[in-house]
């Protein structure tokens, strides 16, 4: 079976959904019903929370904006009950994406900003709610609206509703976590920046996650108005729904589809368990307790932590299978010689500081270009540039005859341009192979996830990382990090490939190692672009070298012509050195 | 719409000003956690809500000063909050969990609360309670005042402490970044548990200013989240003085929105400020 999960969701939602002509008493299908109402909000949270790492605690917003679609025109329109409830999902989803398209175009609105904005916009929606005819103050009784019977009771009706929605939201959580979306948002999470350089459409994704995680938030809430059939704004818009589905999430873990659905069952559970009789405090103080104790003992949550039990206990005997094997993926090679990448007049200034003053570099195909210069001379602000990590504040970047100076950091990486950082900047929580794959997946080579991981093997072998495939990126040393720098941006194909001082802080024999690599990688097609200090090294592979200085060009050509000239020993070296006769 | 009368816009604004020193007095504390501590204590709510029950307890069962209370309930509280935030330090507890483990604790605590004083609500009587005088043609409450000059008070020194006293430097650079800060002598772990004590005395003499004036019940925690979230994102994290400045800025706008519309818009405004400041400038949270 190709999907069992798949599978396994389907089957048991049928069964489940024969629990009505059973004829249990009645308590009993609410009491199901709430839990499959949480697995639905918490589920719908998680796909844009859990996977990206985006904490919204504006949930309640669009859980409320669905309560109150449906409370509106079923209530006050008289439209029938199930014609509600794809406007109910309608209608949160466009509040998200009207939400998202302004929030997500700010860089800084991350982590804590995120999650405190939305709740904001939680209380605005509640306000205006309140004050106008939606609500108007009184809140809404919905006791006359016909619910349709599809099942022998109308608990069993509502039931039957909350578990579609549930099976529906579990089984979209799991088709995007083994999507590309889902790979995506997994290394938004880990690290935004670098996803996007890598060419992953963050802006979009995130943009599609809150739709989808917002739509079903929606649907949760028109049948909610329902089964509660008297709605007011201070029960539906509060701080309860957000602060519960991301405690049911991070109990039951927001790495995997099915976690939030666990940790829905559990607190659902566990509260009624205590709601009979005098326990209801007894309750909450227990679910605080359960809460702390989740926090401290599993910060991965319940899922993760029984899996990776799994995972202990049957080694790695299943992965075995033979792996396509994968020619050396590198672009045909063209004609040696031609510009391939052209910046004219290209300037970049940040607050009071112009780090790039109007420079024209051309790269050519098939070359090593060495780009040096005193630090603070604007090398890797051109990096940053021509990636699109930094915005170019005016001049032109032609790339392949393409105006690449103004496109999206992950448009640029689909043209066919890659680059490493400085400081390795791995997606923590994806191992090291998936941590290539992605780059696979995203990049110029556009490969679908089953072939991006073989892909992802060829880069590792020919990095020597192969035996870290499985490891997180945390296991390794600053050499390897490096080396995995390197394997993530050739694994996206690309024709040019900017390194930004691979060999610092290596020693002299990993340093031979790094050389000899980025031989290889030249003599497969690529074209290099490398910043370095370490002048061995620059002298060994350079073609040509690029010298700036103050962010201004101040020479250029083959490498040893270029530093015989007085000018470049000043600017490396000073004046007094020069003057010194050396 | 009709404009009200210059005096009670006048009264207004006086009566936001000293619900925004409330703002301020409870964000205080929060802020300095979330900006130096990297803990985002929700807790520090039902710190604020436990703190006035027992000041309540201690006034209605002894009959003594409301303000004389604090000279138990402060150092109980530094003591809790030590506690947890060595929870926090042993099991290093990422920001973002937290905010989820100090969810757990409220939830206890507001269950705790509940259990010992039920769910009803509850007014602490004391002999200025109700006590106000007039300036001009303005009513001053004596139980606000006190609050207002209580938070200056507090904000000032703390700003102080901050800015000019080695302490409040190594706490600086031990925010920023705790493993150097250590390299060059900090003793971050005492350090970060003596602020988090503080913290939490801030919120113990919070909830004794909110218990002279507020009615309490347990669900009321809260109901202060929100808007004192706004303060401490606008006034800027580990910032003394800026959730007492924003705090006003809200307290004051909320009010006079009340008295220009209608009461039930005033969430809006300080939400819609918050939004727009998130927006305009992330950078600064």
């Amino acid at each position: 079976m190709k999907q069992p999960a798949v599978v396994t969701l389907l089957a048991g939602g049928a069964l489940l959904a024969l629990v009505p002509w059973l004829h249990l008493p009645a308590f009993y299908e609410s009491i199901l019903y709430l839990v499959l109402h949480w697995v639905l909000l918490a589920t719908s949270w998680n796909i844009l929370s859990g996977y990206s790492g985006y904490f919204s605690f504006g949930h309640g917003a669009f859980f409320g904006a669905g309560v109150y679609t449906t409370a509106v025109l079923a209530g006050k329109f008289d439209w029938p009950f199930l014609a509600t409830l794809p406007m109910a999902a309608a209608v949160a989803a466009v509040l998200g994406l009207a939400l998202g398209a302004v929030v997500f175009r700010v860089r800084g609105v991350r982590g804590e900003v995120f999650a405190l904005l939305t709740l904001a916009v939680t209380f605005v929606l509640a306000t205006i709610v309140l004050n106008t005819p939606i609500d108007g103050g009184p809140g809404i009784y919905l006791s006359g609206v016909q619910v349709p019977r599809l099942a022998p009771t109308q608990p069993g009706t509502f039931y039957l509703l909350a578990l579609a929605g549930a099976v529906g939201a579990l089984l979209v959580a799991h088709v995007v976590q083994r999507s590309r979306l889902g790979v995506g948002l997994f290394a938004i999470h880990d690290d935004e920046d670098a996803a996007e350089v890598m060419g992953v459409p963050t802006y979009r994704y995130k943009l599609v996650a809150l739709a989808i995680s917002c739509a079903l938030a929606g649907l949760a809430g028109g049948v909610h108005a329902l089964f509660i059939s008297y709605v007011t704004t201070g029960e539906v818009f509060s701080i309860t729904v957000p602060l519960t589905v991301i405690l049911m999430s991070v109990l039951g873990g927001t790495r995997h589809w099915a976690g939030p659905a666990v940790g829905a069952t559990a607190i659902t559970l566990l509260l009624y368990a205590f709601t009979k009789g005098d326990l209801a405090l007894a309750g909450k103080a227990t679910t605080g307790a359960v809460l702390i104790a989740a926090i401290l003992f599993m910060p991965q949550g319940i899922v993760p932590w029984l899996l990776s039990l799994r995972r202990a206990a049957a080694p790695a005997a299943a992965d075995a299978a033979p792996r396509e094997t994968v020619q050396a993926p590198m672009p045909a090679s063209t004609p040696r010689g031609e510009a391939l990448l052209r910046a004219t007049a290209l300037t970049k200034s940040f607050v009071g500081v112009q780090a790039l003053a109007g420079v024209d570099i051309e790269v050519r195909r098939g070359e090593i270009l060495g780009l040096i210069g005193p630090n603070g001379s604007g090398k890797s602000t051109f990096i940053n540039v021509v990636s699109g990590h930094h915005a170019a504040t005016s001049g032109a970047i032609t790339f392949e005859g393409r105006e690449i100076a103004r496109l999206a950091a992950h448009r640029i990486a689909h043209a066919g341009i890659a680059r490493t950082y400085q400081i390795p900047r791995p997606f923590a929580h994806l191992s090291v192979r998936d941590n290539v794959a992605a780059a696979a997946m995203f990049g110029g080579a556009a490969l679908s996830a089953s072939r991006a991981r073989a892909e992802a093997d060829h880069w590792l072998a020919f990095t020597g990382l192969a035996v870290k495939a499985d490891a997180l990126p945390d296991a390794l040393n600053l050499h390897q990090r490096k080396f995995l720098e390197l394997a993530r941006a050739l694994a996206s194909r690309p024709r040019l490939v900017l390194l930004d001082e691979v060999l610092c802080g290596l020693n002299p024999a990993e340093i031979d190692d790094a050389v000899a690599l980025i031989r290889r990688i030249r003599d497969a097609g690529t074209t290099v672009v490398f910043v370095e200090h370490v002048m061995r090294a620059v002298m060994a592979l350079s073609d040509r070298l690029v010298v700036l200085d103050h962010g201004q060009l101040l020479a250029v050509g083959p490498a040893a012509e270029v530093m015989q000239r007085r000018d470049v020993v000043d600017a490396y070296l000073g004046t007094a050195h020069a003057a010194a006769g050396h | 719409m009709t404009l009200p009368s210059a005096t009670l816009l006048a009264q207004s604004a006086l009566s936001g000003l000293f619900v925004g020193a409330l703002y301020g007095l409870i964000g205080l504390g929060l802020g300095l956690s979330w900006g130096l501590l990297r803990t985002i204590n929700l807790a520090h709510f039902a710190f604020t809500f436990a703190a006035a029950y027992l000041c309540y307890q201690l006034v209605t069962s002894t009959g003594i000063d409301p303000l004389l209370t604090l000279a138990v309930i402060a150092p109980l509280f530094f003591a809790l909050g030590c506690a947890l935030h060595w929870l926090v330090q042993r099991f290093d507890v990422s920001p973002l969990n937290s905010l989820l483990l100090t969810f757990g604790v409220t939830a206890i605590i507001e269950a705790g609360i509940q259990a010992l004083w039920s769910a009803d609500f509850r007014r602490l009587e004391s002999h200025y309670a109700q006590a106000r005088f007039k300036l001009g043609a303005l009513f001053v409450p004596v139980p606000e005042l006190i609050t207002l000059v209580v938070a200056l008070a507090l904000s000032l020194a703390i700003w102080a402490l901050l800015k000019h006293t080695d302490l409040g430097k190594a706490l600086r650079a031990a925010a920023i970044d705790a493993p150097i800060a250590a390299a060059f002598g900090v003793n971050q772990r005492a350090l970060s548990l003596l602020l988090a004590g503080t913290c939490a005395a801030l919120a113990a003499v919070a909830g004794v200013c909110l218990s002279l004036s507020f009615t309490l019940a347990p669900s009321q925690i809260y109901a202060w989240v929100g808007v004192v979230f706004a303060a401490v994102m606008m006034g800027g994290l580990g910032s003394a003085l800026g959730p007492l400045a924003a705090g006003i800025v809200i307290g004051v706008s909320e009010a006079l929105t009340m008295a220009i519309t209608a009461p039930s818009w005033a969430p809006i405004v300080s939400f819609t400020l918050l939004i727009a400041l998130l927006l305009l400038r992330p950078g600064r949270a």
